[in-house]
């Protein structure tokens, strides 16, 4: 593509300042959902008999009782010292009335630090081995091809998922994902057990996690291939729903730095102290994160604001580093959303993909198909995602979310996502090495709009650092949407950490996987 | 062959051949039984002749059919009456100029996404300053107050904004229909409306991919708006309507 290399260092190097300066408050505060995802770490799970979960009962309690500020862990780590419990054993006997926060007494600091460190190191050990079990098994099966085939199901009932899931994976998808209930980014709190009723998707809760592990497990196994879950990091309860993923094995999960915000008008800074800890959590379980830069482009215009999510790309990359992610787990994403009666769109779709592909070359990229601009006309959506394939296909893109016929219509039929994989095999195979045989003429159509958009990147990265990212989201920048900075739900849920704050897990998942420096191509 | 508009058959290339390509799954496992499951069920929607053209087997005990068959049924096209809305849709400048004239005041309009519903595409191609191909949003009308409150805002908060704006009109936008939620949302909100003696006050309006304004009409609503609606229809409605509901109050 022949881009300014001087460019891409300016774009990465911007967006590591404007990273650094969140990280400069961040680590002042906790939230309800952080300290509810170390309860979920340390095994406490279930709910009380008025259906409440115990991590959330938990945190109320501690927060009544004036201490969460302190973290959970410390009077967690007490209460064992003093009862002799597991956690689970602790939070049922806070549940059921048997004992007080009040009633634990204090106990030496290296006391308690000991049986916190302890437990943690434990907790982290069984998702080491989760991990391990995933490595094992992608070993034994068939390497997935590239792009990757990504498909959704929706049904709202977990056991019709399954199904539905498998039936994907027979069909050869390699990737699924449960859409989640539309209404559970806004629950402070991650619902129990399984779950049959839902709107647009399926809650996400543990046991639904495990139902449908199983499932594609048991696909894996039929096809000799490795079939990834994904679900939804995201919402108010980032880092809780990345430990459930963590402990039950799966593979991705959406994870946006700032979609929360802007999509779902939750509190920046509890959107940002979340991601931070949902993503090392993230990180720790070798989880794939899946960015939502794709969105921007369903409610601003994809020609005029194709540069905003090259801008978004670097600012969730520096932000992910900083979690401990490696590039590897970044599935950045974008979107194929140009009106399709624009003449040279297809250009246009080219020249953006591939530029995505030569500034972030280790990351999974994650593709998203075009929804805007498609219609009940099935017959022609069904070109239009042809083109989006072989697009994909061209440039390299690893993770395709394969688009629908009956996009604009309902959520897929089972012929929906078979008639889509069908589509994709055939064009996959069909151009498979067409990338390697293409030379963009010099200073012709892609290129120029490839250095155009890195241009305004760079500039619109600088207008963020100097005015803060929180201005710049205040002002509208992404995706047209203007969020305030105290507005927002969940902001009750921040809170300011105690100088005796204490989470074992920060220490141990960033020492894991040593945060890197931006990588300056 | 005449056309006989009192018994309209569907066409593939010959008047009344009755053609009509079909697709659908069945729970079964693809084979010859499936096939002629297919066919019978192909049989009883009034297709004769049916051919199943293309059998693939979705794993899992699925299988998909594609079609093709002569459908026996007729419609009478004389006798079919759909209420339409008789607004002239007029332009942006037509819509501010009739309200600056004829209502000599702003119009408040309020507008949500209700209940679970999250997608705003809609809403926002009706309400934001940029619009949808082309045509402006109600935001950047100088003669319109707009109030976009976003998505998943419950009925009731969307009906308290609409007084405390003192609102003209309330849009509310439903995009998934899954198990019917939104003939559910739309019709939660009309009672609210009712409930709160709101109704006959403001213009109740309701869009997304799957309204149409004969479905708004039944559930009660003043009009509706489907696909690929453009700002300034919903405007022209909403301009026209308060100026009639004025001339008729004096």
């Amino acid at each position: 593509m022949d881009l300014d290399r001087s460019k891409v260092v300016i774009a990465r190097e911007t967006a590591g300042k404007i990273a650094d300066r969140l990280h400069s408050w961040i680590g002042d505060y906790t939230t309800t959902t952080t300290e509810r995802a170390a309860a979920r770490l340390l095994g406490i799970d279930g709910v009380d008999k008025a259906d409440v979960p115990l991590p959330n009962l938990m945190v109320e309690k501690l927060e009544q009782a004036g201490i969460l500020d302190r973290g959970l862990v410390p009077w967690l780590a007490r209460a064992v010292v003093a009862r002799n419990e597991c956690p689970q054993k602790i939070a049922e006997g806070l549940a059921d009335g048997t004992f007080q926060v009040s009633s634990i007494p204090d106990c030496p600091e290296d006391k308690w630090r000991a049986v916190a460190d302890a437990l943690a190191v434990e907790a982290a050990a069984k998702i080491r081995s989760v991990r391990s079990k995933r490595e094992e098994m992608k070993k034994k099966a068939a390497p997935a091809g590239k792009p990757m085939l990504y498909v959704i199901v929706a049904t709202g009932n977990v056991y019709e998922d399954a199904v539905q899931a498998r039936a994907a994976a027979l069909q050869g998808a390699d990737i699924v994902a449960v859409i989640r209930h539309t209404g559970q980014s806004l629950l402070d709190y991650v619902p129990f057990g399984p779950t049959t009723e839902g709107f647009g998707g399926t809650y996400a809760t543990q046991e639904n996690f495990r139902i449908v592990r199983k499932a594609l497990d048991q696909a894996g196994e039929e096809t000799g291939r490795y079939i990834s879950l994904v679900n939804y990091a995201s919402g108010l309860c980032m880092p809780e729903i990345s430990a459930m993923g963590a402990i039950e094995r799966l593979d991705m999960m959406l994870n946006d730095a700032m979609y929360g915000v802007l999509f779902r008008d939750i509190n920046m800074r509890r959107t940002f102290i979340d991601q931070h800890f949902s993503r090392m959590i993230n990180a720790y379980a070798g989880i794939i994160i899946n960015t939502g830069e794709d969105n921007y482009l369903t409610t601003a215009d994809a020609y005029d604001k194709g540069y905003t999510v090259l801008a978004s790309q670097f600012i969730n990359e520096q932000l992910a580093l900083r979690s401990g992610l490696k590039e590897e787990q970044m599935g950045l994403g974008h979107a194929f959303e140009i009106d399709p009666s624009m003449e040279d769109g297809l250009l246009m779709e080219i020249a953006q993909a591939q530029l995505c592909r030569e500034l972030f070359p280790k990351s999974p990229l994650k593709y998203m198909p075009p929804t805007k601009h498609v219609t009940g006309d099935i017959f022609n959506t069904y070109l239009v995602n042809g083109m989006y394939n072989l697009v994909s296909v061209m440039t390299g893109q690893e993770i395709q979310l394969l688009g629908m016929l009956t996009e604009a219509i309902h959520t897929p039929f089972i012929s929906d996502r078979y008639l889509s994989i069908a589509n994709s095999q055939y064009i996959f195979n069909n151009a498979r090495h067409l990338g390697e045989e293409i030379v963009f003429a010099p200073g012709g159509r892609v290129q120029k709009r490839a250095a155009y958009l890195l241009d305004e990147a760079c500039e619109m990265l600088q207008t963020i650092e100097e005015i803060s990212l929180e201005t710049a989201m205040e002002q509208g920048l992404f995706a047209d949407i203007k969020r305030s900075r105290d507005g927002g739900k969940g902001s009750s849920g921040v809170i300011e950490r105690h100088k005796d704050y204490y989470n074992p897990f920060f220490e141990l998942f960033l020492n894991h996987s040593k945060p890197v420096e931006g990588r300056l191509s | 062959m005449e056309l006989d508009l009192t018994k309209v058959k569907t066409y593939g290339d010959t008047l009344n051949d009755g053609a009509m390509q079909v697709s659908f799954t069945l729970p079964v496992p693809a084979g010859d039984e499936a096939k002629e499951g297919a066919r019978q069920i192909a049989l009883k929607m009034g297709l004769e002749a049916p051919a199943v053209t293309e059998m693939a087997d979705l794993g899992a005990g699925f299988t998909f059919f594609v079609l093709y068959g002569k459908c026996t049924h007729t419609v009478d096209y004389t006798a079919i009456k759909i209420p339409k809305q008789q607004q002239k849709v007029l332009s942006f400048k037509e819509v501010n100029a009739l309200i600056k004239n004829r209502l000599e005041r702003k119009v408040v309009v309020v507008a949500a996404c209700t209940g679970s519903d999250a997608h705003t595409v809609g809403i926002d191609a009706i309400i934001n300053m940029k619009g949808y191909k082309g045509e402006y949003g109600l935001e950047r009308y100088p003669e319109i107050d707009a109030y976009n409150l976003g998505s998943q805002v419950p009925n009731a908060e969307l009906l308290a904004r609409a007084v405390e704006l003192n609102a003209d009109a309330v849009l509310v936008s439903q995009v998934v229909t899954q198990k019917n939620i939104h003939l559910e949302n739309l019709t939660e909100l009309i009672e609210l409306a009712e409930a709160e003696g709101l109704r006959d006050r403001v213009l109740m309006i309701c869009g997304g991919p799957r309204i149409s304004h004969e479905l708004a009409i039944e559930l009660g609503y003043d009009a509706g708006f489907g696909a690929g609606t453009l700002p300034n229809q919903v405007a022209s409605y909403i301009a026209a309507d308060l100026v009639r509901r004025e001339k008729n109050g004096k």
